[in-house]
């Protein structure tokens, strides 16, 4: 039980930490809005050709932007979650004060990033999705229940990112130096999440292999959802298989990494 | 010009110092071919649906993405560091150039010269010469003129915006992200043709932020297509006047945020 409330308030204090800084949300919030701007344009321009692209109508296409751009900060898919700083601990020897602590790095982390994402959903994502939804004809589910199963895969994609990023985060007790690594992976993922052209959108060979791989659980499998797309138990299924597989290889690589740890400095 | 040569000089640090770890630079540049590179893909990937988007080929809008990548590359080589200024607001770093004998706006911009930005501009020179070979371009002496002009004169005003953005910061401080939103999000907006857009945001593009310049009527003068707001062609070769008018605003705007800075601490 009292392990329970130390990683609800890491949590907490990752929640805050990011709604400390109000302008450069702010600031996000107006980023975001404009590249929403300009996707949803070329998208209404690419589903005026093809009225069901995808499976999707122009409307589902029009949530699918607002959703990506409610998604980039939340599920850090383009970085900037708490890896970044792990990196550094690695890099800088700080981590040997985290592993003496009386509690588990990968949660402990896991919290911290989960408070993070669920301060970025309520004040990145929020905003831009409302004017997205506003402005533009987007479809929105009338049916409560719908959000609420839309939630639950939002939980689950927040735990596959982490998954994803802490793996690349723990790069660095090997590499010292993971820009090369962060970079190439967020490059990956935000090309194989869907933040340019929706997954269903990708043809043939290429759909089926990004479909399967662990970015699909990002933004895809949360958007199927909302948007009535795709079987509900397999969609959450396969965000909770992936999660599972990367949490469990962030533990087995924690565990190798700690035992050949070595701090730097004196 | 004590600028261009105290630029030389710290730039010419900056390119010693990066080439002391070859293999990190060799990974850095080609991350900055790929980053780009998807971009690119995801367009193709588009095309791989529709024949045309907004009435412009695959070579047509490989054009506009050719000339808006280099430009944009070719100011984010030269002067892209400038969004670092804001840390440099943050922890008072500011002072130590302010006491230097070179002027600011140069150091600043070189400051951490970044010659792995080459990749960006490689892929955008490979993306418009294979347009090019695509194209079937009725070529006159203005034609061929007006190609090195645009591309020139757009690295021009995207430098400005990088100015103007700089200068922002003095007065945003932690809302530095805002200029992500003209700069990256311009490149972004000007790879896709003008048709697929709003009417209000293309007037806003050519007339407030002149944006538009950049390739949008530089590209439609050449391709001999007609530009939405019924613009006359002879509009195309003001580029390089806007691109100065531009730089001007920016030096002024510089100016009166560096007037404002005070420096943290006491």
């Amino acid at each position: 039980m009292g392990a329970g409330r130390l990683y609800v308030a890491v949590a907490l204090g990752g929640f805050r930490r990011y709604a400390t800084y109000k302008a450069a949300t702010a600031a996000g919030v107006f980023t975001n809005t404009v590249f929403g701007l300009i996707l949803v344009y070329t998208y209404k321009a690419l589903w005026d050709l093809k009225p069901h692209l995808g499976g999707y109508d122009q409307a589902q296409a029009v949530t699918y932007v607002w959703l990506g751009q409610a998604f980039l900060s939340t599920l850090a898919i383009s970085g900037g979650g708490v890896e970044d700083e792990l990196m550094e601990r690695i890099r800088t020897g700080d981590v040997a004060i985290d592993l003496y602590r009386p509690a588990d790095l990968q949660l402990w982390w896991l919290s911290a990033d989960l408070g993070r994402a669920f301060f970025q959903l309520l004040g990145r994502g929020v905003v831009p999705f409302v004017f997205g939804a506003l402005v533009f004809p987007a479809y929105l589910p009338t049916d409560p229940g719908t959000w609420a199963a839309f939630l639950l895969a939002v939980l689950l994609a927040m735990l596959v990112g982490f998954g994803i990023r802490y793996l690349v985060a723990l790069s660095a007790f090997w590499l010292l130096d993971g820009t090369g690594v962060s970079q190439m992976t967020w490059l990956l993922g935000y090309f194989c999440s869907g933040m340019l052209l929706p997954l269903n959108v990708f043809p043939g060979a290429l759909g089926t292999v990004v479909r399967a791989l662990p970015w699909s659980s990002l933004l895809q499998a949360p958007a199927d959802i909302l948007l009535g797309h795709g079987d509900l138990l397999r969609t959450y299924l396969f965000q909770g298989a992936w999660a599972v597989v990367l949490l469990g290889g962030g533990r087995l690589l924690q565990s190798v990494a700690t035992r050949r740890v070595v701090v730097q400095g004196g | 010009m004590a600028g261009v040569r105290a630029y030389g000089l710290i730039a010419g640090m900056w390119i010693r110092s990066t080439m002391a770890y070859r293999a990190s630079f060799a990974m850095t540049t080609f991350g900055s071919f790929a980053a780009t590179f998807f971009d690119f893909v995801a367009i193709m990937l588009m095309f791989s649906r529709v024949r045309a988007l907004g009435g412009w080929t695959l070579p047509e809008v490989a054009f506009l993405y050719g000339l808006s990548a280099v430009s944009f590359g070719l100011a984010d080589l030269v002067i892209g560091s400038m969004d670092r200024l804001g840390r440099r607001l943050r922890d008072g770093t500011l002072d130590a150039l302010l006491v230097r004998p070179a002027p600011i706006l140069a150091q600043v911009a070189a400051d951490r010269f970044a010659l792995r930005r080459l990749g960006r501009v490689t892929q955008g020179s490979l993306v418009l010469g294979w347009a090019l070979t695509r194209l079937d371009v009725d070529w006159s002496v203005g034609r061929l003129l007006l190609m090195p002009v645009a591309l020139l004169a757009g690295c021009g005003i995207f430098c400005a915006v990088f100015v103007a953005g700089a200068a922002f910061q003095f007065v945003a401080q932690d809302a530095a992200e805002v200029q992500n939103a003209f700069t990256y999000g311009g490149t972004t907006l000007l790879q896709y043709p003008p048709t697929v857009f709003g009417r209000e945001l293309v007037r806003g593009v050519t007339f407030v932020l002149p944006l538009a310049f950049v390739n949008w009527l530089p590209a439609s003068y050449i391709l001999g297509r007609p530009y939405p707001l019924d613009l006359p062609g002879w509009v195309a070769w003001t580029t390089p006047l806007v691109a100065a008018g531009c730089c001007a605003l920016a030096g002024l705007a510089w100016r009166a945020g560096l007037r404002s800075y005070r420096s943290t601490g006491s």
